[in-house]
């Protein structure tokens, strides 16, 4: 037993990769993960961009628009320069665009009513439109909402409720009618002061009506197309290395890379041949998940076909040709392993494969975009859950093909070592 | 006509001299043995004359033709040190598919495939996925996907590795039907006696320098000499004091076996028989060799080992 102890240990100690995947890899998958989903020290809480539009134009609306524009929270999304404000339904296709997840409307007559009766039925109410897909957001801004119109405008507030009072309970005498009156300008000065406002007082709230613009007929299909796309992009990353550095490696070892670069195929016609073979499994992987999405799950596959098949196209292409890179690059299959696992998974969990990107911190949303994930993740979701228009593509369809070319003339470079001694 | 010419090939890794203005020229139709120790640069010369690694210094040329680094001539067939066939492929899917990468299609890609495995004994199993074969018939289809394409230069590095004698001899078979087709063939071994039954000539390589090259007896010549080496096994030890009278040496593993270098046997031979019966011992058994490829090979590289 002894022995066979002393054997593991002199060989851990002489292995450099084993002691690298026993030990350093689990620390940095660690710090990787703890960062992307716990947050670090500086940006601990993910920003929600919004759109606001004030239909009202009263000072209530101003004042609550300016508070949430002070909100940490909130990013609030400004009109262009030169730009005629935010209406309706420019606000909604900001968030039909997921260019933000919530958009704001305060809605004509909220202030007049608010000043008139408080919350006390004020009849309008301030309306979210929200897109589903992030369920966190319009919850959040639905509460800061609650806060700011308590805290921004309390003299108002005051005021509505005064008249309330007097409408049903008689007038007052002018000795409170002055009390009152010398109240209300403090109230006003301590607007937007944290604590200040009745917040102690009895259960009275500001109507919201939350409405999703998505207005998806089958969301609960469409999220799992989400799923879909971001488990299958990763494990797409792990066929692709697995199966390119496995082949390539395992060519140059067993003597059939030197075999066929004895042929008229060359390096470049090798490297062609592999990586469209990898990139037409890839897309037969991904058919067949989102297959069994639609068998198991009600996915919405077959009304989405063609921007199905060029986000999967051009994903399988990208995920290919890094494979290739990655094969190129490592010397051994112990190399290939760590590396890439390493590198999957930590471009999968930036780039929204395990965690939607849109629940994580602002600084790790952005970063996520250096992923090959973020903008397959992207893509499959304007096709599915935004029932974009295949040109609305574009942007993922040039990213993932400028990387695609990137990598594969990466990696003819890099597999210039085989060719030539 | 020399159809492959290297001359001073030089090829340096770091500190290691791999080839050291190595010279020799392949003639057509021969089958000639590239022999050395371990480490003597016989792989980078079958790699240099495939193109695969360009050369710091030197030459070489396939029909008068310098070959470029990076591009295999044509004209080669490469037969690697390793198993170079896809295990879960028969072993005609290997073949259609390595002659479709050569270039050839059709009818006469089918014809090709046929011959070949026809030429290696694989004519019956073709059908099989090479991961049933044995190891012989897996050396035989590395052949044969080798010479598919109807080369003109074959290069075999190690051919006969870890095969049974029936395979081996199958091997050589079919590499002297080539031969006798005009196809020249370089084949390095670490088996001499195999290299001297079937090699029409040797190149002996060591430190990247070719240090003899020629027929057997040319060799010999230029090395050993053409003496044979008689064995006599006693039916008892020699008396010490006879030893340096008869001009013989005991072997130190077994004093009843002693061993004489004859120029002429049938002149020097009665004489020792006479001897030892003079000094009262019998002989039980007489071995008479010739200079072999095993004892050139020793003499010109030596007896250390190289690893």
């Amino acid at each position: 037993m002894l022995t066979l102890l002393g054997i593991g240990w002199k060989n851990l100690k002489r292995d450099r990769v084993a002691q690298t995947l026993t030990f350093v890899l689990p620390i940095v998958f660690f710090s990787i993960f703890a960062s992307v989903f716990g947050g670090r020290g500086d940006d601990p809480t993910p920003r929600v961009s919004i759109a606001v539009v004030d239909e009202d134009q009263s000072e209530f609306s101003r004042r609550v628009l300016e508070a949430l524009g002070k909100e940490s929270a909130l990013r609030v999304r400004a009109a262009a320069p030169n730009a005629p404000a935010l209406d309706r339904p420019g606000a909604e296709r900001l968030v039909r665009n997921g260019d933000v997840p919530v958009a704001v409307v305060i809605p004509k007559g909220v202030g007049a009513g608010f000043e008139e009766r408080g919350f006390a039925g004020s009849g309008t109410s301030i309306v979210l439109l929200a897109d589903p897909s992030d369920p966190v957001a319009p919850q959040m801004v639905q509460g800061l909402l609650q806060k700011v119109t308590m805290t921004a405008a309390p003299d108002l507030m005051m005021q509505g409720g005064m008249k309330q009072f007097e409408r049903y309970a008689g007038a007052l005498t002018p000795e409170q009618r002055k009390s009152v009156d010398d109240w209300i300008p403090r109230l006003k000065a301590d607007a937007g002061t944290p604590g200040s406002g009745a917040t102690g007082g009895a259960p009275m709230s500001m109507p919201v009506q939350v409405i999703d613009v998505m207005r998806t007929d089958d969301r609960k299909g469409s999220l799992i197309s989400f799923y879909a796309a971001g488990i299958g992009v990763m494990f797409l990353l792990f066929s692709a290395v697995g199966g390119a550095g496995g082949a390539l490696l395992d060519e140059a070892e067993s003597g059939t890379l030197e075999r066929l670069l004895s042929t008229n195929i060359g390096m470049t016609g090798l490297l062609a041949g592999k990586w469209l073979f990898l990139m037409l499994i890839g897309t037969a992987q991904l058919t067949v998940m989102f297959l069994w999405g639609r068998v198991a799950f009600g996915l919405p596959l077959f009304s989405h076909i063609p921007g199905f098949v060029v986000m999967t196209v051009v994903t399988a292409s990208a995920a290919a040709a890094l494979g290739l890179v990655l094969a190129t690059l490592a010397r051994t299959r112990a190399q290939l392993s760590g590396f890439s696992t390493l590198l999957i998974l930590t471009m999968s969990a930036l780039g929204g494969s395990m965690f939607p990107r849109f629940l994580m911190s602002e600084t790790m949303q952005k970063m996520g975009l250096i992923t090959f994930n973020a903008w397959a993740l992207d893509g499959y979701l304007k096709v599915f859950w935004r029932n974009a228009a295949l040109w609305e593509l574009w942007p993922q369809v040039l990213v993932l093909s400028v990387l695609a070319a990137t990598f594969l003339g990466l990696a003819r470079l890099l597999a210039r070592r085989w060719e030539l001694v | 006509m020399n159809i492959l010419t290297v001359s001073g090939a030089r090829k340096r890794y770091g500190s290691v001299q791999a080839l050291d203005g190595a010279s020799f020229e392949l003639r057509t139709g021969e089958l000639l043995a590239l022999l050395g120790p371990n480490g003597a640069g016989k792989t980078t010369l079958i790699r240099a004359i495939s193109g695969r690694v360009r050369l710091d210094g030197g030459e070489i040329r396939v029909f008068d033709q310098p070959v470029a680094a990076g591009r295999t001539p044509r004209v080669l067939g490469i037969v690697p040190q390793e198993l170079a066939v896809y295990s879960l492929l028969t072993a005609r899917e290997n073949l259609e598919g390595f002659g479709r990468l050569h270039g050839l299609a059709g009818a006469e890609l089918s014809k090709q495939v046929d011959w070949a495995l026809e030429r290696t004994g694989l004519a019956d199993r073709a059908s099989e996925p090479v991961k049933q074969f044995s190891g012989g018939m897996r050396r035989r289809l590395n052949i044969a996907c080798g010479i598919l394409h109807h080369p003109r230069i074959v290069l075999l590095d190690e051919p006969t590795v870890g095969v049974d004698p029936q395979s081996r001899d199958r091997i050589y078979v079919t590499l002297a039907e080539l031969a006798a087709e005009g196809v020249s063939l370089l084949l390095t071994t670490h088996h001499l006696e195999e290299a001297e039954a079937r090699c029409s000539r040797t190149v002996i390589i060591d430190h990247g320098r070719v240090i003899a090259s020629g027929t057997l007896p040319e060799l010999v010549d230029q090395t050993v000499g053409r003496h044979r080496l008689v064995t006599l096994r006693l039916n008892a030890p020699l008396a010490t004091d006879q030893i340096p009278r008869l001009r013989v040496e005991i072997d130190p593993a077994d004093a009843r076996q002693v061993r004489a270098r004859m120029t002429d046997v049938a002149t020097d031979l009665p004489p020792l028989l006479d001897g030892i019966r003079a000094a009262g011992g019998a002989v039980d058994d007489v071995e008479v060799r010739g200079p072999s490829l095993q004892a050139v090979f020793i003499h010109l590289t030596g007896r250390e080992l190289r690893e």
